[in-house]
């Protein structure tokens, strides 16, 4: 499966199913990460440890293991 | 839901009053909002986590007094972070007649998903829809009219930066409050639909009493909200209401493929939303491929030039602090030193003139003489906090931050901590980890907050000339931070051990600073700074010149004055004067304080007077540079008497003994004012012992190697 942290810069995905732990999860859903939502990546911190992402209009960092958590495929 | 509502009716005192609650998500311009509508001076950033507690805010128009409660941003009813509980607690239980919620115009669709929760509230509401004169900027028109009827709450534009619509926003909470309640129109997918219809027929069979309606409790129930099941759930109706339950969310889940209710709605909301802005929301222009922020962002958290680029940033900053701080500086100075001898002749008492001229002018003046350094340091934290470059920091920094034990977010209260440790302390909320708190809020007292800056200034220039000076003033706040640094990941490996916090947070947009609110923020912080000064410092002065002036030893003075009387020349009369002065301030009760602790302080290489300003500073840091300026002047050569608080401390403490000083001031405690804040979010006095004991430890051992490694040096 493919996951978000996987993903390169500039790539745009839809979110198939979040892995994370229940609080992760509520925190994803509550900025817009959900199942159907399309994700773009924006921007790599040094070594890929942030990410940078737009969910709608919104940009939104996270850490590279909580990125691993998101499954994605491609559009 | 059981919230207790007034009568309007039943009592006309009351009836005038309309007490508002401020609902947004984070970074939508609630503060900047009250501001339009009351002229508050509420402090605005653009990073999440600005209002960190409530703030109430009063105000008359027409004929009512408006209470406006403005509650931390909250992206949704989780409970996630300290700020989102406050929210959450404050809407369920609290008495209010009227939810103004906030919403950035310029991305509906996100903001909605805090508004469909809320509409299940049962309270009457109305929307602001914010920002719109930079929406309609970016080519979004929206039909609040039409939104309104869609909904079924009023939606009214407002712009709280151009301040438009806040009279017709204002008079819609009037309209709204008069007006008889409205249920909000909700609509879900047929599923949950058919499952609510189920609850609502069978609360209608039992004729179930309740003030919210059937179909906001059949929406609560499904949604597992605790208040309305612990409601129901002493009722005769549960034991048959129960198995229906279990039946639905079985049947909700199963339609949306997942095992958790809460995912499910926020899906369910999620499609609600996105119907409403396909009919409300029309694009006019399209949008150029690249928006400015992504533009401005691509070079900004560069993976390569991000840091340096920040970097340079603090490092100009602490530059113009110096640099430009420093013309200013010099008129205040002029001022206090004219005023001193102005004054001086014009009192025949002694003891007054000294009271007055070296205790309260000289203390009070030396705290003074600092504000411009001050105003420019807060300019460059209001100014990093407005435009949003925080959170991109935060960003860029999380990486190394983690490989400390800590959070990418914490470098915001740690960068607030270089202003004052105060609201450091209370913006370190955010994290809603109690250990990651926790953590933060110990190394906070590392950035050396702006009291410490006349510390470090003063010294600074006593010992280094102008154009170094800057640079040892950036190199004393990066070594304060690293210290802080390696004390986190120490603490973390040893009393905060466990699992890391979630990082996830928004990057708001980039906001050109408004010099209003920046005016605002700066003028706040630096009158307090002056009522500081003013008031406790004053205080503080005055009482460190009584312990240094008494008791008067008469039998020295006689002494001496025989001495000087036989004096033959001025300077050998100037000499022994001077030598007086200097042997009744060493038997005061001060001296004796400094004289008392001087074998704890001998390793450090610190002389009783810098014990004494030392302990004076654990008040408050500006107090030490005011304690140093009374106990100095009067211990000075008497023929020189205009001589500068620098030029005698050049003199009269060696080179490593300073450094010594300088490290135990960017370590030691801030001062009572943040010991009190710190135990208040640390959440128990103990902590704030812990806190003591730590710093006072490591402030210790590091003057201590300080000190050696300099006298080696040099």
């Amino acid at each position: 499966m493919k996951k978000l942290l996987d993903c390169h810069k500039g790539e745009k995905v839809k979110v198939v199913k979040l892995n994370a732990s229940y609080d992760l999860k509520q925190r994803l859903i509550s900025f817009g990460v959900m199942k159907e939502a399309v994700i773009e990546v924006l921007e790599h911190a040094p070594k890929k440890k942030t990410i940078e992402i737009k969910v709608g209009k919104m940009r939104l960092a996270l850490r590279d293991i909580e990125a691993a958590t998101v499954e994605v495929e491609e559009i | 839901m059981s919230e207790k509502k007034i009568d309007p009716q039943a009592c006309p005192i009351i009836a005038k009053h309309i007490k508002v609650a401020l609902v947004g998500q984070p970074n939508v311009g609630k503060s900047m909002l009250i501001n339009s509508i009351s002229n508050a001076h509420l402090h605005v950033g653009n990073f999440s986590g600005v209002t960190v507690d409530k703030t109430e805010v009063l105000f008359d128009y027409k004929d009512y007094h408006f209470t406006v409660v403005d509650l931390p941003g909250t992206y949704a009813f989780t409970d996630y972070t300290i700020e989102e509980r406050v929210t959450h607690e404050y809407l369920c239980a609290e008495d209010y007649d009227i939810i103004i919620n906030v919403v950035d115009s310029t991305n509906l669709e996100k903001n909605l998903q805090l508004t469909s929760e809320l509409l299940t509230m049962n309270k009457k509401m109305v929307i602001a829809l914010n920002m719109s004169d930079e929406a309609e900027k970016e080519g979004i028109e929206i039909d609040e009219k039409y939104m309104s009827e869609l909904l079924g709450v009023a939606c009214v534009k407002v712009s709280a930066a151009a301040k438009t619509g806040i009279e017709t926003l204002i008079n819609t909470v009037i309209e709204v409050y008069l007006a008889p309640k409205k249920d909000a129109k909700l609509i879900f997918s047929e599923a949950v639909e058919e499952e609510i219809a189920t609850i609502i027929s069978y609360l209608q069979k039992h004729k179930y009493e309740a003030r919210n309606s059937y179909r906001n409790i059949a929406i609560n129930l499904l949604k597992e909200n605790k208040k309305t099941y612990a409601k129901l759930h002493d009722d005769p109706i549960w034991t048959e209401l129960q198995p229906i339950l279990i039946e639905a969310s079985h049947h909700i889940e199963l339609h949306h493929n997942t095992d958790d209710i809460k995912e499910a709605f926020a899906e369910e909301y999620s499609a609600f939303n996105r119907g409403i802005v396909t009919e409300v929301v029309k694009q006019t222009q399209q949008l150029e491929s690249k928006s400015l922020t992504e533009k401005i962002d691509s070079i900004l958290i560069h993976p390569l030039f991000g840091i340096p680029i920040f970097l340079f940033f603090m490092w100009g900053l602490f530059q113009l602090t110096f640099t430009l701080g420093n013309i200013p500086m010099e008129w205040i100075d002029g001022f206090f030193g004219w005023l001193g001898e102005t004054v001086s002749p014009t009192i025949s008492n002694d003891d007054v003139r000294s009271l007055v001229v070296d205790g309260i002018i000289g203390g009070v003046g030396a705290v003074v003489l600092f504000t411009p350094n001050i105003i420019i340091l807060f300019i460059g934290i209001a100014l990093l906090e407005t435009t949003g470059y925080m959170s991109r920091v935060a960003f860029l920094l999380d990486g190394f931050f983690h490989k400390f034990g800590l959070h990418g977010q914490s470098f915001i209260p740690l960068v607030t901590g270089f202003g004052c440790s105060i609201p450091a302390y209370m913006s370190a909320r955010i994290l809603k980890n109690d250990r990651d708190r926790l953590l933060t809020l110990f190394i906070i007292g590392f950035m050396s907050c702006g009291a410490r800056l006349p510390v470090y200034v003063l010294f600074a220039g006593a010992f280094f000339g102008a154009d170094m000076a800057g640079n040892i003033l950036f190199i004393i706040y990066v070594s304060g931070a690293m210290l802080g640094l390696l004390a986190a990941k120490v603490l973390k490996m040893t009393a905060f051990k466990g699992v890391d916090e979630p990082f996830v947070m928004e990057m708001p947009k980039y906001r050109l600073p408004s010099l209003k609110l920046i005016w605002h923020t700066v003028l706040t912080q630096t009158i307090m700074y002056l009522k500081k000064a003013g008031t406790f410092i004053a205080g503080a002065a005055i009482l460190v010149w009584f312990l240094s002036n008494y008791p008067h030893n008469l039998d020295l003075e006689k002494a001496y004055n025989v001495k000087i009387e036989k004096a033959v020349d001025v300077t050998q009369k100037a000499k022994l004067e001077n030598k007086l002065a200097q042997e009744e301030l060493e038997q005061s009760y001060l001296g004796r304080i400094g004289k008392f602790t001087e074998p704890l302080f001998e390793p450090l290489g610190f002389d009783w007077k810098m014990n004494v300003a030392l302990q004076a500073g654990l008040a408050a840091k500006e107090v030490v540079v005011s304690t140093l300026g009374v106990l100095y002047s009067m211990g000075s050569d008497v023929d020189e008497t205009s001589k500068s608080l620098a030029d005698n401390i050049r003199e009269n403490i060696p080179f490593a003994s300073a450094v010594a000083f300088i490290v135990v001031i960017m370590i030691y405690l801030p001062c009572l004012a943040a010991t009190t804040v710190f135990a208040k979010e640390a959440g128990s006095w103990k902590y704030a012992v812990y806190l003591f004991i730590f710093t006072s430890v490591v402030a210790y051992s590091l003057a201590f190697i300080a000190y050696r490694v300099t006298l080696m040096l040099t």
